[in-house]
Parts: C-alpha cells; structure tokens; sequence
C-alpha cells in the first residue's frame, strides 16, 4: 500500500478544523473495527477519525510505505510499471484508491473575481479567523456549503449562500439519525447496476448534514433563521458583478420533493418490515422558505463581499495515471471498480458497487467483490 | 401497467440522448429567426430553418410572427408586444416539458393549463427611473394540471420540466448577447 503522506493523510491536511464526520460514531466500521467509545451516536473529529483509521492500519498491520508519491503507473507486458518518490515498482495487478476528492473544483469564471476579494477553497479553509473581517459568499448548498456558511454566520459575518441543486435530510427522522434508516431501511446498499440513472447518482452532491453534539438539521430554513442570505445558482460574473440565477424556488421545490419522497420510502419500509413501534410517529418537514425576492446580482467591488469560499465540489486527480482510461470530463471509466484496463481497479469512488461505496463502512463489500474479480484475473494469467 | 399516452415519443428522445452523448457535434443546434420594420413599432419575424444533427433544417412551413405594441402605447397594436413573446416562449416550453416527462413517467394526463405573469415595471425602458430595470422583476407561472398522479407527483412533474426547460434557463440565467451591423 503506498500513501503520499501519512495515513489518513487527506483527514490530517486536507480538511477544516471543525469538521465532523457526517455518519454517526456506530455505523464507522471497518472489518473487524468498530468504535468502542461511550458515545455510538455521536460524530468524529478529524483527530479521531485518524486515529480510528490510524489504529485498524496497526491491527491489520497493512504493509504501509508512507511518504510514497505515485507520479506515474504506465502499462506493462504483463502488468503495470509504477514510479514512486522511492523507487520503481513492478505489479501484476493495481488498485487504485486515491479517492474523488483530491481537488477542489472552482468555476472558470473565478478568474473574473476583482482582486481585493480573497477567495479560498475547502483545501484552504481552517476556520473563519483566517478570514478578513466583512462579508462572505459561499458558493455551493452541498455538506461542505452549508457547514462552512453556518460556522461564517455565527463568527458574527455577514453570509450569501449560493444554492443550486441540493439535497436537503434533517439530521433525526422519527427519532433516529437519517444515517439509520439510510442502512437499516437498505437504500445505501443498493447496487450499480440497480440504479436507473448511474451517472447522476454518481455526481450527487453531498447531502445537507453536520455532526453536532446536538444533532441538529442544517437545511437552508436553518441558515435563513441564523441570518444567512440565499441566492441563486452563481451563474456568471458580468461587469465586476456576480450574476446568480433566477431559478432559486425550482431547487428548493426539487429537494423539498427528494427529500419528501426519501421519507416515504423510509416510511413504507418501517411498516412492511413492522418497525414502526421502535420508532417515532411519522414527520413531514415545512418547505424550504422562499426568500422574498432573493438577489440575482451581487457587486463584487464594492466590499460588501470580502471573501468568496468555494463549496462547489472535488474532483479526482489522475494526472499520474498514464493508462488511457480517464474520460473527457476527467473521471475514471470504470464497471463497477474493474477499470476499462486488465488488472486495474478502483475503490472508494462515488456509487462504486453500491450508494455507501464513499462511506467508511461502504468499502467493505465493494472491496469483497473487487478483490475477488482481481485475484480470478491473477489466477487465469497464472 | 397500462399505456399511457400523451403524445410524446419519449423513446426517440431518449435514444437521442444515448446517441448524442457520444456525438456532441451533432448536438449543435443554431435556431433563427429574420424580422423585417414594417412601420411604427410594428415588425414582423419570420422563422422557418434552422441547423442541427450537422445539417441544415428546415420546419415543414414558414411562421410568421407579428409584433407591435398595444394602443395604451400610441401604437397601432398589430401584434402582441416583444417581451410579451417571452410569456408564449416560456409557457410553450414548460407544457412540453410536463408532457415529455409524464409520458415517461408513465402519468397519463387530461389536461394541463397554466396562466404566466410577467410583472414589468415599464419606467425601465422609458428611461423614467434608472433605477429599474428593463425586463421583467419577476414571472410567475401557475399550472393546473388534470392527471393520474398525486398532488406531489404533479408537483414533481412541474419541477423536473422547469429543471430541463431551456426557456426557463434562458430566463433564469445570463446569456451572452452580441448584437451587431452588417
């Protein structure tokens, strides 16, 4: 196993301060490892999720060379060729497991920003003490998104949030984390090649959750009541002006009917599956209020806004893979992490095998069945 | 399930999407339209070909539209007003959207109307007020659609036609406008 850092190396450095981890402390499971703690239902830090995945690479003793970057895997005869910062290696086979977020995406039109606003990335952010003083449009309603507006908002900032497409979950249903029902009621382990339309479950932004002690739900109606303004979709920069869409009420509607039809089908299992009793009663969540005429246009230059934070997504980073199986839009061709090449894989990637493919305790499965394909490939060529 | 049917061959739109996902060229469609002064602020727009699937095109007649300002205006009302064409534009759009996407949802539906509002503060282009602008502030579109499907699934229709609706866009999102003299 190479690792460019050190383990849990993305955890350590790649992440800001106050960040939790979505899934509560009892669905973190890796084979064999689970958290023991005295609190199941409560969520991570960063310094624990590391030592979480710190701790399984010890009992697992996983043959971990740390400090190794790959700057190339080329194809051999019977193989692939890897150039590390320590050396070359051959390998019959090769999984690939770097993740989908190894860099923040930012829109072109960034470029077109004035200078005198500071513009930073989730790579960049710690908190909001490094930020100037003033105003702050976040840009993107995902996890990230609405985590960073609320923590700006209650550093006692001005926020606009820019929303486009978002999926909207209150953080408790019926009394239970919506991770719960997300297991228990089997939508997470539905598979690949169950899924009607494969390409948007795999570009779905993350949905709209913290892990607070609380537990709280932080919607959009969350962040209007702490004060944070909602815009459209950020659409263009005219003029030293930001332009945002006028189609903010069509996103809301879209989630608020995801969401709706999520809490259905959460409903419709407990009963069929005759769990009601050990829940609460069903619950339907007000819409997302409608601002009374949100703003399409925002003056960049006049120090209203002094620091944009862009929550508008990660990608992967395969600049080090000379094997042509990267498509146009820079993602990994792939069935199911057999990748488009013999004896390549991959794990760890959005709705990989199954929806929790991303999730600490998603990998499991997928691995199961991407090892297997990978030792059947080993043992024919033998 | 039995068949529904609104009209729509959705699997010719969809085949269209398997076959231009690998073709973006073909993809590339350019819409025209030719307005001809006639007098006042009464023009006339004629549309009939267009390009796309990397060939020229050609609607089966030519339309002709009319286009003037109504009398409250000193004009001659020969035609509806331009920005009145929005209204056509985008509640044309969104009812072929609802149709396509109930027809493959399988929702069979009765009928579907909707009324478009267009608040324009006409002091915007009189240069009465810098301050306002020259569209509209706002549209509002309110459909009442008859069909076999709850209220949410209605619902859901509407929104999913707004979220594909190129008119709407078209609206809702800034587009680059050259205007030029031959």
């Amino acid at each position: 196993m190479l690792e460019r850092g050190e383990v849990a190396n993305s955890w350590r450095r790649e992440r800001w301060d106050s960040l939790r981890l979505l899934t509560p402390n009892w669905l973190s499971r890796l084979p064999g490892h689970r958290y023991r703690g005295p609190d199941p239902d409560g969520y991570m830090t960063m310094g624990e999720v590391v030592e979480f995945i710190e701790r399984f690479a010890t009992v697992t003793r996983a043959p971990i060379r740390t400090g190794t970057n790959v700057t190339s895997v080329r194809r051999t005869d019977d193989g692939y060729h890897v150039t590390t910062s320590h050396g070359d290696i051959g390998c019959r086979a090769l999984v690939i497991a770097s993740g989908a977020c190894n860099r923040p995406t930012v829109p072109p039109f960034a470029d077109a920003v004035p200078a005198s606003v500071v513009q930073l990335t989730p790579f960049g952010y710690r908190g909001p003490a490094q930020l100037p003083d003033g105003g702050v449009l976040v840009v993107g309603a995902s996890a990230t998104g609405v985590q960073l507006a609320a923590e700006l908002a209650r550093s006692g900032r001005p926020v606009v949030l820019s929303v486009g497409e978002h999926v909207r979950l209150p953080r408790l249903y019926r009394g239970r984390d919506v991770l719960w029902w997300m297991d228990a009621a089997g939508v997470w382990d539905q598979r690949h090649d169950e899924i009607d339309d494969l390409t948007r479950a795999r570009r779905l932004p993350s949905p709209q959750l913290a892990g607070t002690a609380k537990r709280r739900t932080l919607d959009l109606n969350a962040l209007t009541a702490m004060g944070v303004e909602l815009v459209g979709r950020w659409a263009a920069v005219r003029d030293g002006r930001a332009l945002f869409s006028g189609g903010l009420r069509n996103v809301f509607s879209l989630a608020d009917l995801k969401m709706r039809r999520l809490l259905d089908t959460f409903d419709e299992w407990a009963r069929t599956h005759g769990r009601d009793a050990e829940v609460d009663p069903p619950e339907r969540f007000a819409p997302t209020h409608v601002p009374e005429s949100a703003r399409w246009q925002l003056d960049l230059g006049s120090g209203e806004i002094r620091t944009i934070v862009w929550a508008t997504g990660y990608r992967p980073d395969y600049g080090w893979l000379d094997v042509p199986v990267v498509d146009p839009k820079g993602r990994l061709r792939h069935e199911g992490g057999v990748v488009d090449s013999p004896g390549l894989y991959a794990l760890g990637l959005p709705v990989l095998r199954r929806r929790k493919s991303t999730f600490i305790h998603g990998v499991e499965d997928d691995a199961r069945e991407v090892i297997d394909h990978l030792t059947r490939h080993l043992a024919a060529r033998r | 399930m039995t068949t529904i049917d609104n009209g729509v061959n959705v699997q010719a739109l969809l085949d269209a999407r398997e076959a231009l996902k690998g073709a973006p060229e073909a993809a590339q469609f350019t819409w025209r339209a030719s307005a001809k002064w006639q007098n006042g602020v009464h023009s006339t727009v004629t549309i009939q070909s267009f390009h796309g699937l990397g060939q020229e095109q050609s609607h089966k007649s030519e339309s002709v539209f009319t286009a003037d300002h109504p009398e409250v205006f000193a004009a001659e009302d020969n035609g509806i007003t331009p920005i009145e064409y929005l209204l056509v534009g985008l509640a044309s759009c969104l009812t072929a959207g609802v149709a396509s996407v109930a027809q493959n949802r399988g929702i069979q539906l009765r009928s579907v109307e909707s009324t478009v509002e267009g608040n324009h503060d006409i002091r915007g282009i009189l240069g009465a007020d810098s301050d306002v602008r020259n569209g509209y502030n706002d549209i509002k579109v309110t459909f009442s659609i008859d069909a076999d499907a709850s209220k949410e699934d209605i619902e859901a229709l509407v929104a999913q036609s707004q979220k594909r609706s190129a008119v709407f866009d078209a609206l809702t999102n800034p587009t680059n406008v050259t205007v030029e003299v031959a």
